[in-house]
């Protein structure tokens, strides 16, 4: 193994660190322009997290160590993903030992994180945030790991660098009938795992119906911005796998120089704001989802990447 | 053509074919289903135009025109049309599947079963000759079985009628996938009479709207001339 590829996740990680606020700030940018206001621009996460972070960090009475340990347990898991999972190279030393099961359970050490966090409060806001956090991610996880599985078939490999590897070798593959079920339960269900509308609404801190918002309402100052700077960065990687697993050009193979490197990571930046752009923009069109028909949204979105592995293991031995 | 992009153009339809109908039974509002079976026709089209250019040959095109015209352009402006007239200034006015007879989340696990059970009863045909195109006959089975649950399920007489144009949707992909290109005039037929009794289902419901006050079907229960 070169030094490059043990450079890359490195890199990997301080990307993701340094532009999860900007992938945040664009999309609320994007939405300001559409909805004809001006908008703070794309630096403003960047801003606020500063400004949380000179902020004194405040403990409410009665919290134990859970309170105070959620936020640093979210944004390390965050960070452990963002090292594993294939953004500029599918060739991490971190990948072998760390296949698409793992990072679910990651993405589900965070969530569970932050509900305890939201739990150890015990305010009437804290437990229904949590109560609602992990009902969507007990129907949102399954739904990750299903449509990932209908991509793994081909590639006969449930390690996320292989199954990318396959799709960059063969870009066509991903056009299929799997691929497009795959395709549409992964996004649903990246929004709501990652809280934005339909599922919840974001930009709102003070609303019966809030449910990221809610858990983290009793945080102030530093662990706040770490909170909020790891959300983006859960969002990112997700929207960064997402456009890897399905138009994976230009990422860095085993054998990549220095040159090769760099153009995938700008390539990847590119296509994460492109993703976040057109987020954006959509986001302005739809309204939030009555909370009770959150879950018919992720059963719908289920339903597809069932019905992805199931198409998908057809084809696999219809070829076989 | 090249036989990568082919195959990718080929499982893309049938792809959008199968999620265009779990699409339809996810959403409730007329307007969204319609605007679904207008996709599921477009993508329906591509099947004999991608089959069309990769063979060179021109009747198959022709066909996939017909198509794209009927079932993506006049099929769903009809049926629009009838969405329209119910606008919002009439009293209770029927924009949505208000009241399904079997919910939503449970409407989609029977068409995930559906689907499932159309790639279970259509292994044999596709292991005869796995092709590309016969690769994509589970897809038109499983729009077939969804189009029934569809018609079986819903109450207004619109979305019955969409149901009915997504089974007529999968005998025509299927009738095409497997003996590889119907001739031009049975498919010109077969559009007619699939445009005639889309246009006197829209004449039934818009009297049924006009007698009952809203589109529900179950309202119908004896027969008089």
């Amino acid at each position: 193994m070169t030094i490059l590829a043990m450079v890359a996740p490195a890199a990997q990680v301080v990307g993701v660190l340094l532009g999860a606020p900007l992938v945040a700030g664009v999309m609320r940018q994007v939405r300001a322009r559409l909805e004809g206001r001006v908008g703070a621009g794309v630096g403003q996460p960047w801003r606020d997290l500063k400004k949380h972070l000179r902020k004194q960090s405040m403990t409410p009475s009665g919290t134990t160590v859970v309170f105070s340990l959620a936020p640093a347990v979210v944004a390390g898991s965050a960070l452990l993903i963002a090292a594993i999972v294939p953004l500029v190279t599918t060739f991490s030393p971190l990948d072998r030992i760390a296949d698409l099961f793992a990072v679910v359970g990651l993405l589900l050490i965070g969530t569970v994180a932050m509900a305890l966090g939201g739990l150890d409060t015990g305010t009437a806001f804290g437990g229904m945030g949590a109560s609602r956090g992990i009902t969507i991610a007990a129907l949102a996880e399954p739904t990750i790991l299903l449509s990932v599985f209908a991509l793994s078939l081909p590639a006969g490999s449930s390690n996320l660098g292989v199954i990318v590897a396959a799709t960059a070798h063969d870009p066509w593959t991903v056009l299929s009938v799997p691929g497009a079920l795959a395709f549409v339960a992964l996004l649903t269900v990246i929004v709501a795992e990652t809280g934005r509308l339909p599922v919840d609404n974001p930009s709102t801190h003070l609303e019966l119906t809030m449910i990221h918002e809610a858990m983290e309402l009793e945080y102030a100052g530093p662990r706040l911005a770490l909170i909020e700077w790891a959300s983006a960065m859960r969002l990112t990687v997700l929207l960064a796998l997402l456009a890897n697993l399905f138009a994976p050009w230009g990422i860095a193979g085993a054998g990549a120089g220095v040159g090769g490197f760099l153009l995938a990571a700008v390539l990847i930046a590119a296509k994460v704001a492109v993703l976040a752009l057109v987020l954006g923009g959509i986001e302005v069109f739809v309204a939030k989802l009555r909370l009770f028909r959150v879950p018919e949204l992720l059963a719908g979105s289920f339903v597809l990447a069932l019905l992805a592995v199931t198409t998908s293991s057809f084809f696999a031995s219809a070829v076989g | 053509m090249n036989q990568d992009l082919y195959t990718a153009a080929m499982n893309t339809a049938a792809g959008t074919l199968l999620l265009s109908a779990v699409l339809v039974v996810w959403r409730r509002e007329l307007r969204a289903m319609v605007m679904l079976l207008a996709c599921q026709g477009v993508a329906l089209a591509a099947l004999p135009v991608v089959d069309g250019i990769a063979h060179a040959s021109a009747e198959v095109i022709g066909v996939g025109v017909a198509i794209l015209a009927l079932r993506g352009a006049i099929l769903p402006a009809v049926l629009l049309r009838l969405v329209a007239r119910r606008g919002p200034a009439r009293r209770g006015p029927a924009r949505r599947e208000s009241a399904p007879v079997v919910g939503t989340s449970l409407s989609l696990l029977i068409t995930a079963l559906l689907t499932v059970t159309a790639f279970a009863i259509t292994r044999p045909i596709v292991l005869l000759q796995a092709t590309v195109g016969s690769m994509a006959v589970p897809v038109s089975f499983a729009l077939i079985l969804i189009g029934i649950q569809v018609m079986a399920t819903r109450r207004r007489a619109l979305s019955q009628t969409v149901g009915f144009l997504m089974v007529d949707n999968g005998i025509t992909s299927a009738a095409f996938l497997l003996t590889s290109g119907v001739p031009l005039v049975v498919e010109l037929g077969a559009s007619l009479d699939v445009l005639f009794v889309t246009l006197v289902l829209g004449l039934l419901a818009r009297q049924v709207q006009a007698h009952f006050g809203d589109s529900d079907v179950g309202r119908l229960r004896e027969l008089r001339d």
